[in-house]
């Protein structure tokens, strides 16, 4: 189990290879789900150019940990990681990467949704637009479901 | 008995500080904390968010000397 925050850009594809080329688990996973949150260039009907991504040091890795402990235990999975960026986050660059291995495809998909809404309905991130016209801090997540 | 408190995103902004020590007289509950804070203050703030110690808590909690208490407003990460 890997869970970091990242101040520098990351490519979350990258990193998901180079963390499962770490793992011994070859053999024994049969099923890799994996959500990737990516930067768009709009908000709410209006245009956005970067955005200010802050966290609450200890506690965000303290509660991302315990989400990934339950999961891990809840459906058994072989391994998770969880990548997260703070700071100026850019068009196109990836916010989030949630990865889940699991011997077969149900634990897979339904521990990444879980630890996905859990982490943007829990972990204490905050994300302040910039709309060309100000900026604003994000009131709300669209609901996931 | 004495307690840091600590504000994030637009809260912070709100308080005009990121972080501050409080003295109470005696023990009280994080709800009780934070809305002392409001009226010394003088500002009003909805869906507060509470942790102790980096962990969420109920507002009815009780506050021990040397706790950590955050208050922010609904998380928005992912």
């Amino acid at each position: 189990m890997l869970i970091e925050i990242r101040k520098k850009p990351f490519n979350a594809y990258a990193e998901m290879q180079y963390y499962l080329d770490s793992l011994v688990i070859d053999g024994k996973y049969g099923a890799t789900a994996n959500f990737v949150g990516t930067m768009r260039d709009f908000n709410e009907d209006k245009k956005v150019t970067y955005m200010t991504l802050e966290h609450y040091p200890g506690m965000t890795e303290k509660h991302l940990n315990a989400i990934a402990k339950e999961a891990i235990e809840k459906w058994q999975l072989l391994d998770v990681l969880i990548l997260h960026r703070i700071g100026k986050v850019k068009i196109t660059e990836d916010i989030v990467l949630v990865a889940c291995w699991s011997a077969h495809r149900k634990e897979a998909f339904e521990s990444c949704r879980m630890i996905m809404e859990q982490l943007k309905s829990s972990a204490p991130f905050w994300k302040k637009e910039e709309t060309g016209s100000g900026a604003k801090w994000v009131e709300k997540n669209t609901p996931g479901f | 008995m004495q307690v840091s408190v600590k504000y994030f995103a637009s809260l912070r902004e709100l308080m005009g500080e990121a972080s501050s020590v409080i003295d109470l007289e005696e023990s009280v509950s994080v709800s009780e904390l934070w809305q002392s804070i409001l009226d010394s203050k003088d500002v009003k703030f909805d869906n507060v968010m509470m942790a102790v110690n980096m962990e969420y808590v109920k507002s009815e909690h009780q506050l021990k000397s040397g706790d950590e208490v955050a208050f922010f407003p609904p998380v928005t990460g992912g």
